[in-house]
C-alpha cells in the first residue's frame, strides 16, 4: 500500500494498461508533449512514443469520432477531454455513435472506448467551465458512467473501464487530482457497477459520488459528534447503478440524503430517489432529501459560487431534516 | 481537373477483352441496385417497409465504381442512403431486403433498418443517420489500420450537404495532418434534402475544399462508372502507399425524392431539370459503351435483367417469410456480453 495522488493513480492505471495491451492508446489535446493539461499523462509519451500517446488539434468532435471508429474495429482508445465541458462538442459521436453501434448493428460491432476527463466545478472558473454532466451520459443506454472519488478507486476503476468492452464515460475532477490516498500495490481492479460504503453507519444514509464524497464524509464526522451515525455510500459507477447497495443501506437506516455536484433537475439523485420510492417505500421513515448545485449557471464570484455548490454544511442540514432534528 | 468524358480512357474491345467480365459485373451490379431500389420503393408504399427510406436510383455508378477499387479487407462507411453501397460491397439482396422489412434475418437483425445496414464480415461499417457523423468514423478505421501496420484503406461516403458540417472539416484536417489511409467520397447529387448546393455552400466546387487540407481534390463524373473506378483507384493507391487521404467529389443525380415523402420534382427542383439529368443515365452509358465495344447485345441485357428480377423476387419472398426478431431481442446488444 502506497500513498498516491488521484492524478498519479490515474497515470499508473494508464501506464499499466498500456503495458498490458498494445491496443490501448491515449488520444487528446495536450496529452503528449505537454504531458497532459492536468498532468494525468505525465511521462507516457516518453515511455510509449507518439504512436500510442497522441496529441490532437482542438477538434473534440473529430478526434472523438476517430476514437469511436478505432474502437469499432477493435482498438481500445482512451480519449481524453481536457474538461468534460468541452465534451459537449463531441457528444454526437458518443451518443449517436459509441452508444448505438452495437445495438443497431445487431451485435456485430462493439465500441470498447474510454472517454475521460475532469467534470464539474473547480474554483471560480465561471459558468462554461463548471458543469457536471454525468446525468446526460447516464441517460443513454449503451454507455457506462464511472466517477471515482478516491485515488484507489481512480486506479482500480480506470483499469476496469479500459478492459470493459463497452463505451465508458469516466469523469474525474480538477479538485480531486491532488487528493492523496492509499492505493494498493500491484494489480488492483475495482469492478464497474459496484458502490462502496465509505463510512458505515446506522442512523441515516448519505448517497453521493465523486466530489460530494469528501463533503459527505466531513458532514458525517460532525454529525457523529451530535450522536447521528451516518452511512456514506459512494456510488462510484452511475450507470449501471448499484441498486442492491443502495437498497441494503436504506433498509438499515430508513433515512436518506442524496448529494451530487450537478443540478438537481433530472439529475442523478432524481434517479436514485425514484429507485428508493419504488423499491423501498416501506423502509422510509422520512422523505428523501436531495442536495445539489443551485439551479443557476455557475457564478464567478467566490461567495456566490460557494452559495451555489453542494457542500458539507448543506449535506449536514439535509441530514438534520431527514432525522427531524433541529 | 475537369469532368472525365464518358468512358473516355477505356478502349477495350470485344467479348474476350479482359475488361468484358469486369464491365459485365458492374452493369449487373448497377442494374441490381436500380431494380432493388424500385422494389424497395414499392414495398415502402405498401407499408411493408417502415421508417425513413432513401433510395439510390440514379447514383448507381458511384457505389459500383468506388467499391470496385477496394480490397475485401478495406473499410467502408456511409450515411443513410446506403442500400446501393451495401449491395455493391457484397451484401446479399436477401440480407438487405430483410433488414428493410425489419426481420431477424436482416443484415442488422432487424434492429438497424434502412439507415443502419451493417456487415462486419464485409467491413461494411454501417449506414449512419446523422449527417456527417460517419466521417470521423471513417478516419478512425484508417487510424486503426495505420496503428496496426496494415495497408488497409478506409473509404467514407457522404452527401454533398455533409461538406458543410463541422465533422467534415475537423476530420479532413486531422486525416491529412496524420496522413491517414482514407478516401473521402462526396456523392454530390445536387440537393441536401430540398436545398440546392448553391443555396448551402459558399463554394459549390466542393473538391476545391481539399486544398484547405493539403490533400488532392478531384471532381469526378459520377454517371460514368469507369471514371469513378479510375479516380478511386488513384485515391486508394495514394492512401495505401502512405501518402495520405484524398477527397473525391463525385457528381451524380438522384432521380427520386430525398426520401419516400417527397416527389422527385415539382417543389425544390423542376421536371425539366430532372428530365435533363436522366439523359446521362449511368446504366445506359455503360450499356451503350459495352454494345459499341461488342461486349453486349440484347440477349445479354435480357439475361442480366432476368437474373436480377429473379434475385429480387427471391429477396422479397425471403424477407416476407423471415421471422420477426424474438421479443427478447429488444434487450439484446445494448451492452457487450458480460466478460469473464
Amino acid at each position: 500500500m502506497a500513498t498516491q495522488t488521484y492524478r498519479d493513480a490515474l497515470n499508473a492505471a494508464l501506464r499499466e494498461e498500456m503495458q498490458r495491451d498494445d491496443n490501448v492508446f491515449l488520444m487528446g489535446e495536450e496529452v503528449a508533449e505537454y504531458d497532459g493539461a492536468y498532468k494525468v499523462s505525465r511521462g507516457l509519451l516518453k515511455e510509449f512514443g507518439p504512436r500510442r500517446v497522441i496529441d490532437t488539434p482542438i477538434s473534440e468532435l473529430g478526434f472523438t469520432g476517430i476514437g469511436v471508429g478505432a474502437a469499432m474495429v477493435g482498438l481500445r482508445p482512451v480519449i481524453e477531454m481536457m474538461t468534460m465541458n468541452f465534451a459537449l462538442l463531441a457528444i454526437d459521436q458518443i451518443v449517436n455513435g459509441a452508444a448505438k453501434v452495437r445495438y443497431m448493428s445487431g451485435g456485430q460491432i462493439g465500441c470498447p472506448l474510454v472517454f475521460r476527463g475532469p467534470g464539474g466545478a473547480a474554483l471560480q472558473l465561471g459558468a462554461q467551465h463548471s458543469q457536471a454532466f454525468e446525468s446526460w451520459y447516464a441517460h443513454i443506454p449503451g454507455l457506462k458512467v464511472v466517477m471515482p472519488a478516491t485515488p484507489a478507486d481512480a486506479k482500480g476503476l480506470l483499469k476496469s473501464a479500459i478492459r470493459d468492452d463497452n463505451p465508458v464515460i469516466f469523469i474525474e475532477g480538477e479538485m480531486l487530482y491532488n487528493q492523496k490516498g492509499e492505493v494498493p500495490d500491484g494489480e488492483f481492479i475495482v469492478p464497474l457497477g459496484k458502490a462502496d460504503v465509505k463510512r458505515p453507519g446506522k442512523d441515516v444514509t448519505i448517497i453521493c459520488h465523486s466530489k460530494t464524497v469528501a463533503p459527505a464524509l466531513n458532514a458525517a464526522k460532525s454529525l457523529a459528534d451530535e450522536g447521528i451515525d451516518a452511512e456514506v455510500i459512494d456510488l462510484r459507477t452511475i450507470r449501471p447503478l448499484d441498486e442492491e447497495a443502495i437498497l441494503a443501506s436504506v433498509a438499515k437506516t430508513n433515512r436518506v440524503v442524496v448529494a451530487e455536484e450537478g443540478w438537481g433537475f433530472a439529475g442523478v439523485g432524481a434517479q436514485v430517489v425514484d429507485l428508493i420510492q419504488r423499491e423501498a417505500f416501506d423502509d422510509l421513515d422520512a422523505p428523501v432529501i436531495r442536495v445539489h448545485q443551485a439551479d443557476v449557471p455557475m457564478p464567478y464570484n467566490k461567495h456566490l459560487e460557494k452559495a451555489a455548490k453542494a457542500d458539507a454544511t448543506k449535506i449536514g442540514a439535509a441530514v438534520h431534516q431527514v432525522c427531524y432534528r433541529g | 481537373m475537369g469532368v472525365t468524358e464518358p468512358l473516355a480512357r477505356a478502349r477495350p474491345r470485344g467479348p474476350d477483352s479482359p475488361f468484358a467480365d469486369r464491365y459485365q459485373a458492374w452493369l449487373r451490379s448497377m442494374i441490381l441496385i436500380r431494380r432493388f431500389e424500385e422494389k424497395a420503393g414499392e414495398a415502402y408504399s405498401l407499408g411493408q417497409i417502415g421508417g425513413f427510406c432513401h433510395l439510390y436510383i440514379g447514383q448507381e455508378a458511384v457505389a459500383v465504381g468506388t467499391l470496385a477499387a477496394l480490397r475485401p479487407d478495406d473499410y467502408v462507411v456511409s450515411a443513410y442512403r446506403e442500400h446501393g453501397q451495401a449491395l455493391a460491397r457484397g451484401m446479399t439482396s436477401r440480407a438487405v431486403m430483410a433488414e428493410l422489412y425489419g426481420k431477424a434475418t436482416g443484415c442488422s437483425h432487424g434492429k438497424g433498418g434502412s439507415m443502419h445496414l451493417f456487415d462486419a464480415s464485409l467491413h461494411f461499417m454501417g449506414g449512419h443517420g446523422i449527417v456527417g457523423g460517419q466521417i470521423p468514423l471513417g478516419a478512425g478505421f484508417a487510424f486503426a489500420a495505420r496503428y496496426r501496420g496494415t495497408d488497409q484503406v478506409s473509404l467514407t461516403y457522404m452527401g454533398e450537404a455533409a461538406a458543410n458540417i463541422g465533422s467534415f472539416h475537423e476530420t479532413l484536417n486531422i486525416a491529412s495532418l496524420w496522413k491517414l489511409p482514407a478516401v473521402f467520397v462526396i456523392e454530390n447529387n445536387g440537393y441536401g434534402m430540398g436545398t440546392a448546393l448553391k443555396r448551402a455552400a459558399a463554394i459549390t466546387e466542393l473538391y476545391q475544399r481539399a486544398a484547405g487540407y493539403a490533400m488532392p481534390g478531384v471532381e469526378v463524373d459520377g454517371q460514368d462508372v469507369v471514371a469513378v473506378k479510375q479516380a478511386t483507384d488513384a485515391a486508394v493507391a495514394r492512401a495505401r502507399e502512405g501518402a495520405g487521404p484524398s477527397l473525391l467529389e463525385i457528381r451524380t443525380f438522384r432521380y427520386v425524392g430525398h426520401s419516400m415523402s417527397d416527389a422527385a420534382s415539382g417543389t425544390y427542383r423542376s421536371k425539366e431539370e430532372l428530365d435533363a439529368s436522366r439523359q446521362r443515365d449511368p446504366i445506359v452509358l455503360l450499356e451503350t459503351r459495352m454494345r459499341e465495344l461488342g461486349m453486349l447485345d440484347d440477349a445479354g441485357v435480357q439475361q442480366i435483367e432476368a437474373a436480377v428480377a429473379a434475385e429480387i423476387a427471391d429477396a422479397v419472398k425471403f424477407a416476407e417469410e423471415s421471422p420477426e426478431p424474438e421479443p427478447e431481442q429488444l434487450w439484446a446488444d445494448v451492452y457487450a456480453p458480460e466478460q469473464a
